[in-house]
């Protein structure tokens, strides 16, 4: 149970509050971009490039400017004329915004259709003609790194091959040496390929531009509307649109998980045309459109290799990755950070060498490597480690419960020193697997299987103990373009005592007009129904990074409580001064000041904030409002372990999870059913692409599964029933002693899927599988064995 | 050549002049400014367009507005009454049902659907009767449990626990 501080009334932290933003949604007021309709507003419609690598010999738009409704259609030459066809990505990469003269992958934007209908900007894509000249694409990363390869990239001026970055951490020398010496060495090549969020609502905007005052409203699909503003006034500055013109506004937003953090093409456009025409446009992505040219995840090649002693001792590990970012690197990490936060990758266990590298790549395929609901590339991480260990663990024949218990770094030794340079602020990762193998029943199910193999049945248990790394982060060492990755909060408490309060996060589903009263509540006594939460209008909110890598709770939530516990001392002060007390003589519980000894003397949080309006102490600045803006010492490190159990069907190799337990530690719970929900969700976005999503392009560079029938989401059927529970092990730096949770699920719950799956197989001498694990790729990999015949 | 067409929204008959390619869930947003109905793929996939036509859970976007003539449809906006929310909604409310609220919409009106034509349907039965409707969010586990709450609510049996169960 979690104990809670305040009462239900008051619904602090560890209250399973039911969410405030739930009533708009269950009776359809929510109020998405597609549901923004403005008077004279133009409809925006793209047209796409079919080949994955062109040159553009002509554009024919007289066809579709005599279509009914069409008004123009926007070419990279007409943007050229106001240096608008080019962006910057937030790496600093360039990126073309339409192109002047070559397509670099199949569905880039080509050219752009205004008109006065949804349907007659669709017409008016259908009546545009373009004259290509095919060119053969480089898909493969490898082949990309080849000597001999074409250079992609013609357009930086002496550009000579088609590598983008090189990055590496860790003690090279004395890695390589560990391996020389080492009793065991376990080896795989694990890829984690392309796959996309797929948030429910696609991607859009309305841009609408006053040309009379000059100032741009930009409502938009963003899960970082300050930096988005930013981006903006750098990108569009030269035109006169200045930052202080600028409004963006991120209404509710149907799902994001990392894919709407990234400025595409499509908003530039319609910014554009809007400022041109002096009229609001839309732009809606179908969903065809937000699949095949959005920022995809992944598409990670790796080499881990694990070295430890025939006792089951991990001593070191030495990761090496091909990172494929297709045309350009528009992948949304901090800037220091190019492979993001890879270097999580050395897990939850105890030893101190290591070596990674990573080098980035171009390729004739959609630009990006954002996250699917992961704190920087730490999904890939986790995956790497946590398979190689239980490679690890079968090369020295050991449970690999046992073998992970058995090296994992004690919750004495933290805070405590990664050989990656991390400083994991706390954890209990005994208690949290032990939790694991208790609710599901490890040691039965072990015996369970050992009869089942004797019968040729195949029955898998996977184990994953990750440690993840979320909050970014202090501003020492992130920052996006140059902005640090603090964030903040702003509380307003009214004469009445009611609150509202403005954060520089936005909300894509994960509850924070409740949460974040919680945290208020719970520092103020305020009751978080009286709390209403604010975000995503840069005009009201105080500055803020955004919401993604689970950073909401460790910058902004900090910020509140933070900003909270400045108003309490105001309280303090104005409570002595009504009490005619000093104020070391008052103590504070939830909701009021009273004085030692005397409770009966007491003032509500009410009382004193109608007093900071009404009769405050001369001297005192009047009005109850603070701000905060958060700059965390340290990131928080949430673990978990998860344990998955499989059955194979040994005819057709369907997989069917029977049992999926999952234990997380977020750290201190604001909200145990939101928590859970976070969970519920990120575990089905783990099974994903464990077991179903994977983008897959031919060799010309055509995606073959770019739609929802045969890009496969998991639905109801698919999705396991999860089992969840928690430990609780608080951040000792975080002001509410709170982690993220958000994306440990989808980091965790990959690799426990395919240990479980590679378990069940073992018998029959598999021993590594990529994801997405299905039955075809399973029958492949047991006929290469020579273990299944041909069917005759 | 636009044709006349009258359907019955939430019980109150529109009559209007549409192209007869309109799409029901454009006639029902962009014609009627209804836009509790959302649209999240273009393949018929993801049901979150998923409203009631004549009691019969359909993807608006794969239904011409000029099919729907003479037709009655409920969307979400119809749900509630002026007793107060449908149980479906209370469910996904009481349930943490719904993250980002997308798909919401229309995971309601098909649970609707599917609890008029099995009161008490098991697990399996709601996890297959909701399969043609995406939630990117929620994991499914608590829209099961909302469907369930609703359908213990419409049958006035004990309402199941709301509070979430750990392991």
């Amino acid at each position: 149970m979690i104990q809670c501080k305040t009462s239900k009334e008051i619904g602090g932290m560890g209250h399973s509050l039911k969410r405030k933003e739930d009533a708009r949604f269950i009776q359809g007021k929510g109020h998405y971009v597609d549901d923004i309709k403005l008077d004279g507003m133009l409809y925006m419609d793209i047209v796409r490039s079919p080949y994955a690598y062109a040159k553009i010999k002509k554009i024919n738009i007289e066809k579709a400017l005599k279509v009914p409704g069409v008004a123009a259609v926007v070419t990279g030459r007409d943007l050229e004329k106001y240096k608008l066809h080019w962006m910057p990505t937030l790496m600093g990469d360039t990126q073309m915004v339409l192109p002047t003269d070559t397509v670099m992958y199949q569905s880039q934007e080509v050219a752009a259709v205004i008109a006065t209908s949804r349907y007659a900007a669709a017409d008016g894509v259908d009546a545009v003609e373009v004259e290509y000249e095919v060119m053969k694409p480089v898909t493969d990363p490898f082949k990309a790194l080849e000597k001999d390869a074409p250079v992609l990239r013609t357009d930086k001026p002496g550009k000579k091959d088609n590598h983008i970055w090189h990055w590496e951490v860790g003690d090279k020398a004395k890695t390589d040496a560990l391996f020389k010496k080492a009793e065991v060495v376990v080896k795989e090549n694990i890829y984690l390929p392309r796959i996309h969020v797929a948030s429910i609502e696609t991607c859009g905007c309305v841009a609408d531009y006053d040309k009379v005052n000059n100032h741009l409203t930009m409502y938009m699909t963003t899960q970082a509307p300050h930096a988005i503003r930013t981006v903006i006034a750098l990108v569009a500055g030269h035109v006169g649109l200045t930052e202080e013109k600028i409004r963006v506004i991120s209404p509710d937003i149907g799902g994001g998980f990392g894919g709407k953090v990234p400025v595409y093409p499509g908003y530039v456009i319609a910014i554009a045309v809007s400022f041109l025409v002096g009229k609001p446009v839309k732009w809606i992505e179908d969903r065809s459109e937000n699949l095949q040219a959005d920022s995809f995840a992944r598409d990670y090649h790796i080499t881990a290799e694990l070295a430890g002693s025939k006792s089951g001792k991990i001593q070191g590990v030495r990761f090496k990755v091909v990172a494929d970012h297709g045309y350009a690197d528009s992948q949304a990490a901090p800037t220091k950070f190019p492979a993001g936060l890879f270097s999580i990758g050395t897990g939850s266990y105890d030893y101190d060498t290591a070596f990674m590298e990573a080098d980035a790549v171009y390729t004739n395929k959609p630009p990006g490597g954002v996250a699917y609901r992961c704190s920087f590339r730490v999904t890939e991480a986790v995956h790497a480690i946590e398979r190689i260990t239980d490679k690890f663990a079968m090369e020295v024949k050991m449970d690999p419960a046992q073998l992970r218990m058995n090296n994992f770094i004690k919750k004495e030794q933290f805070p405590w020193k990664s050989p990656t340079g991390w400083t994991y602020d706390s954890g209990d990762y005994h208690a949290a697997l032990k939790k694991a193998m208790d609710a599901v029943g490890y040691d039965a199910l072990r015996k369970e299987q050992a009869e089942k193999r004797k019968k040729g049945e195949l029955m898998g248990i996977g184990i994953s103990s990750f440690t993840e790394i979320v909050g970014a982060g202090p501003s020492k060492d992130f920052d996006i373009l140059g902005i640090k990755m603090f964030d903040s909060a702003e509380i307003r408490v009214h004469p009445t005592g009611k609150a509202i309060a403005r954060f520089g996060t936005k909300s894509q589903g994960q509850g924070h007009e409740t949460t974040y009263a919680q945290i208020i509540a719970e520092e103020l006594g305020i009751p978080a129904e009286n709390i209403a939460v604010e975000e995503g209008d840069t005009d009201t909110a105080p500055y803020g990074l955004g919401t993604y890598a689970s950073r909401s709770t460790p910058t902004a939530g900090a910020a509140a409580a933070v900003a909270a516990r400045k108003l309490r001392d105001k309280a303090r002060k104005i409570a002595a001064y009504l009490l005619e007390v000093s104020e070391a003589d008052l103590e504070w519980e939830p909701g009021k000041f009273f004085v030692k000894g005397a409770p009966q003397k007491s003032k509500t949080i009410q009382e004193i904030v109608f007093a900071a309006y009404t009769n405050h102490p001369q001297g005192m600045e009047a009005g109850f409002e603070a701000t905060h803006y958060y700059d965390p010492p340290n990131l928080t490190f949430p673990f978990g372990s998860y344990i998955c159990v499989v059955d194979i069907d040994k005819e057709t190799y369907e997989i069917k999870v029977r049992r999926f337990v999952a234990i997380d530690d977020c750290g201190n719970i604001i909200n145990p059913m939101i928590v859970q929900g976070q969970v519920h969700g990120g575990l089905t976005q783990g099974i994903a692409p464990a077991m179903y999503e994977e983008f897959i392009y031919d060799e010309d560079g055509n995606i073959l599964n770019g739609t929802f029938m045969d890009y496969l989401v998991p639905t109801a059927v698919e999705s396991p029933h999860w089992e969840t529970g928690h430990t609780v092990t608080p951040s000792p730096h975080h002001p509410i002693g709170a982690k993220g949770v958000g994306e440990s699920p989808t980091v965790g719950a990959p690799p426990a899927i395919a240990n479980a799956i590679v378990d069940a197989l073992t018998p029959l001498g598999i021993t590594h599988l990529d994801i997405p694990i299905t039955p075809y790729k399973i029958w492949k990999a047991l006929k290469e064995k020579g273990v299944v015949k041909p069917v005759a | 050549m636009e044709k006349e067409i009258t359907v019955t929204i939430n019980g109150t008959a529109h009559t209007v002049k549409v192209e007869p390619r309109l799409l029901l869930v454009h006639l029902i947003r962009e014609n009627l400014n209804m836009t509790g109905t959302h649209i999240g793929c273009d393949t018929s996939n993801c049901g979150a367009c998923t409203v009631l036509m004549d009691g019969k859970a359909v993807k608006s976007c794969t239904i011409l507005a000029v099919q729907a003539n003479g037709k009655s449809i409920t969307t979400v906006e119809g749900l509630a009454t002026a007793e107060g929310l449908h149980p479906i909604q209370e469910g996904f409310k009481e349930n943490h049902a719904l993250h980002c609220g997308f798909c919401t919409p229309g995971m309601m009106l098909r649970a609707v659907e599917l609890l008029k034509h099995n009161p008490n349907p098991t697990e399996e039965e709601i996890r297959w009767g909701i399969s043609g409707n995406l939630c990117r969010c929620t994991g499914y586990n608590n829209i099961v449990k909302a469907i369930q709450y609703a359908g213990a609510k419409m049958r006035g049996d004990k309402l199941p626990s709301t509070e979430p169960q750990f392991v």
